[in-house]
């Protein structure tokens, strides 16, 4: 029975691949370990093995196809007797997301379900800042680029800018964020760690203290808990302990929030956390312009700062203002939608959904204006303010724990400050309360979606 | 057993392993640094001014002018004096843990602006809101003054990153005790510092407690001066109860890290004759234990029947024993006098820049 072969997912997060080139031809002898393509994701090139013995039948692929969707039969593999040359190419499968013809159940009933973080996704291209001056030229940059070119840019401004963390240099980042810096800086500014964030993350705040300008990349934040003392109690509190006089200009940025499928350990919003402290800055930011912009200003920035970007967004693709010092200022929401029935608030991957939501509900007459926060401290509440004023409804939308969130802290707001605006209470969308789960299904139902959002906003607005 | 014969591997090890001992067999073959009287009485002096100034501060603590934790460095006067008097003040940089008083005063630092910080008064060198245990003075390249143990390692060690990143020809400093000798946090930085070459030298003031607990109930390994050969750190065990034996440490130990060759892992023998801090009643140890020490091995007396060997009388000295006293009183009187910080200070300095 001749074996189909399938794109393979290479990452946790990887959807689609380019197959970079075939490295066999057809009726080619093949056996088991033998490599058949390169593949390329946005994160790496990764070659593909041979897991049975055979002859090549079809290669159903060309080489140089960009956007393989993980799955897709890519070639056709011969076994013991089989004529390779006789092997008909499969009929094409049915697409996960088509419906069956028929009201009855799929066949596929024992795929797995989709995985949870696909509630997180969205193709919403960002509106154009106004904020930017008139007449910007504009560009496409995955997330992913604008944070380098953020790190790459201050680090030939200022030679006491440098990064250092696990992966970062000879492998070119964990997630590929610092990618090409060590050709360009070398190894003296582009340093690998070993694994012991304590230690690390100690030894970059020392070196703020010493006047240097450490960028301190953890692989995930969740790997920073092993470090959190030194960001609350060595980074967040020196300038205020010494009276000023001591200051701590570091960066600590890496990965945060929920990626695909890697348990609870490797799944968590650690944004309330940090922006509990105070002597911190806090900054999450959804698209390419606001991740370059916000880095860059958070590297000149005097204060230690907390830089929260998220694996999911890294590769997606937004217009990048061309300009040779794109700098935004930190502590300044931004309204990415106007509308005048309702506020949904967001930040970070929450901001894709609350415009996909928008999205939806302007369909049904409802106009919903959507603010990314940007900055989790300190938080801009006259800007959230504000559009409460206008519109008098307001829903939280949080790709996180619910209890002392984000969304809590602005629900809070809302009440002290802006009783008088509410014409119904504020309403959190949150992730469920548990830790999160593995199991494709549970995830699903675990992470919030446009959905949920569309939901609560119908709620304050009892539609 | 016939002694195998050393193959060339071997032979390599033990060449390393000689390295590893090699600081400490500077020392064991020369000890003690030949000062002049000048600097012996320097020393001192210095060591008289942390002594009373400890003593004055455990009492405006009885009286409830200073408050929260208050560690005191009684005992340990030769190990920051030292070391200190060794260092480049326009370039080396020290980093220590809480028990900071005296490592201060050794660098140099006005004892008034100390002693107002530790009575929470605005006049203090962090305007009031550090207290006794967060005390800075960037001026002085002393950067803490930090209040979670073993801390000030891997910052220390963050410290000699900046030298060696600006190429400035500094060395680090950073002072720790025996029980945060048992942070991991130590050991990543010992890892790191090793790889990286860092110019940092690791001090560890070993007084015999961790708080309550004696070395040998806390520790696995009690010779803290061999805790870096896991990472090819040269070890030297000192007499930190001698200020002559701690300069020529000292002198050794910078010679070795200035030349490039990475850092290296000093144990301090010392003494607390006080508690953990003041409200420690030390009934860990016996009061003969603590007398034991005082009267046999005082850093203080020590250094002070020196000078009358080198011909010093006993009014010189006890002219400068008043001097010291003074100096003290009216650190004291400066620190009760001064007005507390306005309430204003309670929202400044929480960030630098304004967003």
């Amino acid at each position: 029975m001749a074996i189909e072969l399938k794109m393979p997912a290479l990452s946790p997060t990887m959807e689609e691949g380019k197959l970079a080139k075939w490295l066999v031809k057809e009726g080619d002898e093949v056996t088991s370990g033998d490599i058949l393509a390169e593949i390329e994701t946005d994160k790496a090139t990764m070659e593909f093995e041979a897991v049975d013995e055979g002859t090549i039948g079809k290669l159903l692929v060309a080489e140089g196809t960009e956007g393989v969707k993980v799955g897709t039969v890519i070639a056709v593999l011969a076994g013991e007797g089989e004529d390779a040359s006789a092997i008909e190419a499969p009929k094409a499968e049915a697409k996960l997301d088509e419906q069956p013809a028929s009201g009855e159940k799929p066949a596929e009933d024992k795929k797995p379900a989709e995985s949870g973080t696909a509630n997180l996704h969205s193709d919403i291209k960002t509106a154009r800042d106004p904020e930017l001056p008139h007449g910007t030229n504009m560009k496409t940059s995955t997330v992913r680029e604008a944070l380098r070119d953020a790190m790459a840019e201050e680090m030939r401004r200022d030679s006491r800018v440098f990064v250092m963390g696990e992966e970062v240099a000879e492998y070119q980042g964990a997630y590929k964020v610092t990618q090409g810096l060590l050709e360009e800086f070398g190894p003296t500014r582009v340093i690998d760690t070993p694994i012991t964030e304590y230690g690390f993350a100690g030894i970059g705040t020392g070196a703020a203290m010493g006047g240097l300008r450490p960028i301190v990349e953890f692989m995930t934040f969740n790997f920073a808990m092993q470090a959190i003392d030194h960001i609350i109690n060595s980074a967040a509190k020196t300038n205020y302990m010494s009276g000023g006089q001591m200051r701590c200009p570091v960066v600590f940025r890496g990965p945060n929030g929920a990626a695909s499928r890697v348990g609870a350990q490797h799944s968590q919003n650690y944004g309330p956390w940090y922006a509990n402290v105070p002597g911190l800055v806090v900054i999450a930011p959804y698209d390419a312009s606001d991740a370059k912009g916000l880095l860059k200003a958070a590297i000149r920035s005097e204060d230690p700062v907390v830089f929260l970007e998220n694996e999911l967004v890294y590769g997606r693709s937004f217009e990048l203002p061309e300009l040779d010092d794109h700098v935004l200022p930190i502590g300044k929401a931004r309204i990415m939608r106007e509308g005048k029935d309702v506020t949904i608030v967001s930040y970070s991957i929450g901001v894709g959904l609350a415009l996909e939501a928008a999205e939806a509900l302007a369909a049904e007459g409802i106009e919903a204006e959507v603010i990314d926060l940007r900055t989790l401290r300190p938080l801009d509440k006259e800007t959230v303010l504000a559009s409460l004023a206008k519109t008098n409804r307001l829903v939280v939308a949080e790709e996180g724990f619910p209890v002392c969130s984000i969304a809590s802290e602005i629900s809070a707001i809302c009440m002290e400050e802006g009783f008088d605006s509410l014409d119904a209470p504020v309403v959190r969308v949150c992730n469920e309360d548990v830790p999160l789960p593995y199991a494709a299904n549970l995830e699903k139902m675990a992470i919030i979606d446009a959905d949920r959002i569309v939901a609560a906003v119908k709620k304050v607005t009892y539609r | 057993m016939p002694k195998a014969k050393n193959t060339a591997a071997e032979t390599a090890t033990e060449k390393e392993d000689f390295a590893l001992h090699s600081l400490q067999e500077a020392l064991d073959a020369d000890k003690r640094y030949k000062p002049s009287k000048e600097e012996l009485l320097r020393f001192y002096e210095q060591m008289l001014l942390i002594r009373r100034f400890e003593e004055k501060a455990g009492q405006l603590y009885g009286l409830g002018l200073i408050g929260g934790f208050c560690h005191l460095y009684i005992g340990q006067e030769a190990v920051a004096v030292g070391l200190q008097s060794a260092l480049d003040g326009s370039k080396d940089s020290v980093i220590t843990g809480y028990r900071d008083h005296g490592h201060m005063l050794a660098y140099g630092i006005d004892p008034k602006v100390i002693m107002a910080e530790l009575t929470g008064r605005e006049a203090g060198i962090s305007k009031g809101k550090g207290g006794s245990m967060h005390m800075f003075s960037v001026e002085h390249r002393f950067y803490g003054g930090h209040g979670i143990v073993g801390a000030q390692v891997s910052l220390g060690a963050g410290l000699a990153f900046a030298h060696k990143y600006r190429e400035d020809g500094g060395v680090a400093m950073a002072y720790f005790g025996d029980g945060a000798a048992n942070q991991g946090q130590v050991y990543e930085s010992f890892n790191m510092a090793a790889l990286w070459k860092l110019p940092i030298i690791f001090v560890i003031e070993n007084n015999g407690y961790a708080m309550g607990t004696a070395v040998k109930r806390g520790s696995a390994e009690t010779h803290f001066h061999r805790r870096g050969t896991a990472f090819r750190i040269p070890g030297m065990s000192v007499d930190g109860m001698d200020v002559l034996e701690v300069r020529k440490s000292a002198e050794i130990a910078l010679e070795y890290v200035r030349a490039g060759n990475g850092p290296v892992l000093m144990e301090l023998n010392t003494y607390r004759y006080r508690g953990h801090s003041m409200s420690d009643p030390a009934k860990y140890r016996s009061r003969e234990e603590v007398q034991g020490v005082r009267e046999k091995r005082d850093p203080i007396d020590h250094a002070k029947n020196e000078l009358i060997a080198m011909g010093v009388t006993e009014e010189s000295l006890k002219e400068l024993d008043k001097r010291v006293r003074a100096q003290v009183a009216e650190s004291a009187d400066f620190a009760e006098n001064s007005p507390e910080p306005t309430p204003s200070e309670l929202y400044t300095d929480v960030l630098v820049e304004s967003y």
